[in-house]
């Protein structure tokens, strides 16, 4: 079987298309009189500026991590468009029926349908193309209930207390490098508040969509639940296919005060580059939350996409009877590395976690599991478990695990379970025998193996990362 | 039916099969009895396709078709069924979603429609019946967490709903106490309608108690040796295959 594993990887990247939209570009390069444009063009306040600015200067003295187990040519920050908008939203559209028909077809090609009577019902979207938002869907159905889902950019202008109180609050300027890349620089992203005891009656999603070559996106995500409240997201990305590297470096903060209940779903298909590693999205992102007194924070996300990865969506456990929980399925093929995990910070009492990610490394990939479990000096009574599953399929690939864990409460509870398997010749050979061919097989064993970590997903989108992970999967066996 | 002549195959190097002969006609249930190392599984997996089973020699034909050039799941949709001695799990894949996506392989190999849930359901079901197996194992992962006995009976389970035209049961019989066997036979016995055909692999005469044999063969190095009818299996379980020489008593002790 080995053999017919190590063939090409043939498969075609379906969102590869690029699209010809007219759009306004910063020449490439980044300093300060960018970042004043950045924030000019979206007519920010001046703390917002202020604000990017301190970013800006910090990033300026940190160095980018070398700590992962990737390997890849350092990037070239002045090599890269910070913005990037179409022209044809110059003058913001008002209305869907106002958006360019070039870029909803953009998003129609891509499965996504933008107008309202189309989509998916209960499922609200917020498209994120380049460095803006083109349209957000069902917001007056949402401003019923007291929800706001709108373009960051615009709840800085339209809700500037929210946004002053929280941005920075999970992730600070200064957290890392990215992170303090993207706080000076970012140009669009979600923002979402969900009012005191409401439930949000839809599924809130994002679409991202790197289109120029050349830019980098770099979006920046809050969530804020207030107490008792409930809601569900779920992001989305591609990108064209291109011989060059591209970067992302998104940050996602998510606040759950008391009782508040946010789940977090993510399905990844940057471009992951071609067979020999050239192209691909930089996938460089930070994402956190913070749990207030007995709220729940659950991370779900299904990664196949970009060239290197570089994420740990995490949770910070502060208040007492706080809930963290993630789940991850990770694939990597080709050429594609992804250094991906989580951490658990218990700082309350009685903090729960539970982690669960499954790692599939196909072709020439690297697939590591980096994840920390700390048990802080007052979390009596904590307790995460952890498992962590990887398969590999075919015999050129690498599977790796980085367990931290720190404890320092005596009555702290870590539990770490970890296995590696391999997609066996018996199990090939069985469903083979039934008639399967090699493909249905290997997806199919692969869809099993992932199972826990799906039916976290919410419906509709289990199914499409059912079928993204079988398209991924096309051509791993000869 | 199935057709096989002068056939060679090795394993890594080592030929195991030595220029084997079979005919076996539709509805015929042939046995293969012989000491252990003498090619009984091997011969199974030879015929269905497995990777690292090489044909130095000879020929295959089913219905007709040369089956030494079709890929494994080629064979299995011409109507070719292993039941394993040692089935595998695949965690996760529950039975129920493996045996729809198996059952509408075949179909659509043969030019039918796809089952509907509910009719693959209804078959299904019946089948699981047919083999004492609780409904539930059609949720469970396939053969996950099953005894040996289950596993076998799954087996028989599949084989049931994926109506094989030749059926190869690969001890069938290994681990099964008698009331199992019993269910294993019955279900293969409620197969036998005729048409379908039979290669039961066997280390024990037992077996032929409950699934009666129209031929049985001795294979013995990799050749069959001794054919017979029932008669002969009686005689290997009161004997022995001390008529094969010294070298095979030892190897059968």
């Amino acid at each position: 079987m080995s053999e017919q594993i190590e063939q090409a990887l043939s498969k075609q990247y379906e969102a590869g298309f690029y699209s010809e939209i007219e759009s306004d570009t910063f020449e490439n390069g980044l300093d300060e009189s960018i970042i004043r444009r950045i924030s000019a063009m979206k007519n920010e306040p001046e703390w917002m500026l202020e604000w990017r600015l301190k970013a800006y200067h910090s990033w300026l003295e940190m160095e980018e991590p070398d700590w992962a187990h990737v390997d890849y040519p350092k990037v070239d920050y002045q090599a890269i468009s910070y913005y990037s908008s179409p022209k044809s939203m110059k003058d913001k559209p008002k209305s869907l029926d106002e958006v360019d028909p070039e870029l909803l077809d953009v998003y129609n090609k891509l499965g996504i349908p933008l107008h309202e009577q189309e989509m998916l019902a209960g499922v609200a979207v917020d498209a994120v193309f380049d460095s803006v938002s083109v349209v957000t869907t069902f917001r007056e159905k949402l401003h019923e209930a007291g929800v706001i889902f709108c373009p960051i950019s615009e709840a800085i202008q339209k809700y500037p207390e929210l946004v002053k109180k929280y941005i920075g609050s999970v992730v600070p300027r200064t957290d890392n490098y990215f992170a303090a890349l993207n706080s000076a620089v970012f140009t669009d992203g979600s923002f979402v508040y969900i009012p005191k005891g409401v439930r949000c009656p839809m599924e809130l999603s994002t679409y991202f969509r790197i289109n120029e070559q050349n830019t980098g996106q770099f979006e920046r995500t809050l969530i804020v639940a207030d107490e008792g409240s409930h809601v569900s997201y779920l992001e989305g990305c591609t990108a064209p296919q291109r011989d060059e590297n591209q970067l992302h470096a998104a940050v996602v903060e998510l606040v759950a005060l008391d009782k508040a209940n946010i789940k977090y779903s993510t399905v990844q298909n940057w471009y992951p580059g071609d067979e020999n590693g050239k192209g691909g999205i930089y996938n460089f992102v930070t994402k956190r939350g913070i749990c207030h007194n007995d709220a729940k924070i659950s991370w779900t996300q299904v990664e196949t996409g970009s060239a290197v990865t570089w994420k740990y969506p995490s949770c910070v456990l502060k208040g007492d009877n706080s809930v963290g929980e993630f789940y991850s399925v990770a694939l990597t093929r080709g050429r594609q590395q992804a250094d991906t995990g989580t951490k658990m910070i218990h700082l309350g009492k009685n903090t729960r976690s539970t982690i669960i990610s499954k790692g599939i490394s196909a072709g020439k990939s690297n697939n590591a599991y980096r994840g920390l479990v700390q048990m802080g000096p007052k979390s009596d009574g904590a307790r995460n478990f952890t498992q962590c599953d990887s398969l590999l399929i075919g015999d050129q690939c690498g599977a790796h695990t980085f367990p931290y864990i720190e404890s320092r409460n005596p009555s702290a509870i870590v539990e770490h379970e970890a296995t590696t398997s391999k997609v066996s010749d018996d199990q090939l050979f069985l469903a083979q025998q039934r008639g399967l061919d090699a493909e249905k097989a290997v997806s199919m064993i692969v869809n099993g193996f992932c199972k826990e970590v799906f039916k976290e997903l919410p419906m509709e989108f289990a199914v499409e990362a059912g079928k993204l992970l079988e398209i991924s999967l096309e051509g791993s066996v000869g | 039916m199935l057709s096989i002549d002068n056939l060679h195959a090795s394993v890594e190097d080592k030929t195991i099969i030595k220029g084997l002969n079979l005919e076996v006609k539709p509805g015929e249930v042939h046995a293969i009895m012989g000491p252990n190392g003498a090619g009984k599984s091997t011969l199974g997996y030879v015929l269905s396709g497995r990777e690292g089973y090489e044909v130095n020699e000879g020929a295959a034909t089913l219905n007709g078709k040369d089956l030494l050039d079709l890929e494994v799941e080629e064979r299995a949709r011409e109507g070719l069924f292993l039941a394993f001695q040692y089935p595998v799990e695949i965690p996760g894949v529950s039975n129920m979603e493996f045996l729809k996506e198996s059952v509408n392989a075949l179909r659509e190999h043969r030019g039918e429609e796809p089952l509907t849930a509910a009719e693959f359901l209804k078959k299904a079901k019946a089948a699981c019946k047919q083999v004492n197996l609780p409904l539930d194992f059609l949720k469970r992962g396939v053969n996950e967490g099953f005894s040996g006995g289950e596993k076998k009976r799954n087996e028989i389970m599949q084989m049931i709903l994926l109506e094989p035209s030749l059926c190869i049961l690969d001890e069938s019989d290994s681990g099964l106490d008698v009331d199992a066997l019993q269910v294993v036979a019955d279900g293969v016995n409620s197969q036998r309608d005729g048409q379908r055909s039979f290669i039961v692999v066997t280390h024990y005469q037992r077996l032929l108690d409950y699934i009666k044999p129209d031929f049985v063969h001795i294979l013995a190095d990799g050749k069959i040796v001794k054919s017979g009818d029932a008669s002969l299996a009686l005689e290997v379980e009161k004997s022995g295959y001390a008529f094969l020489g010294k070298a095979y008593e030892e190897a059968d002790a």
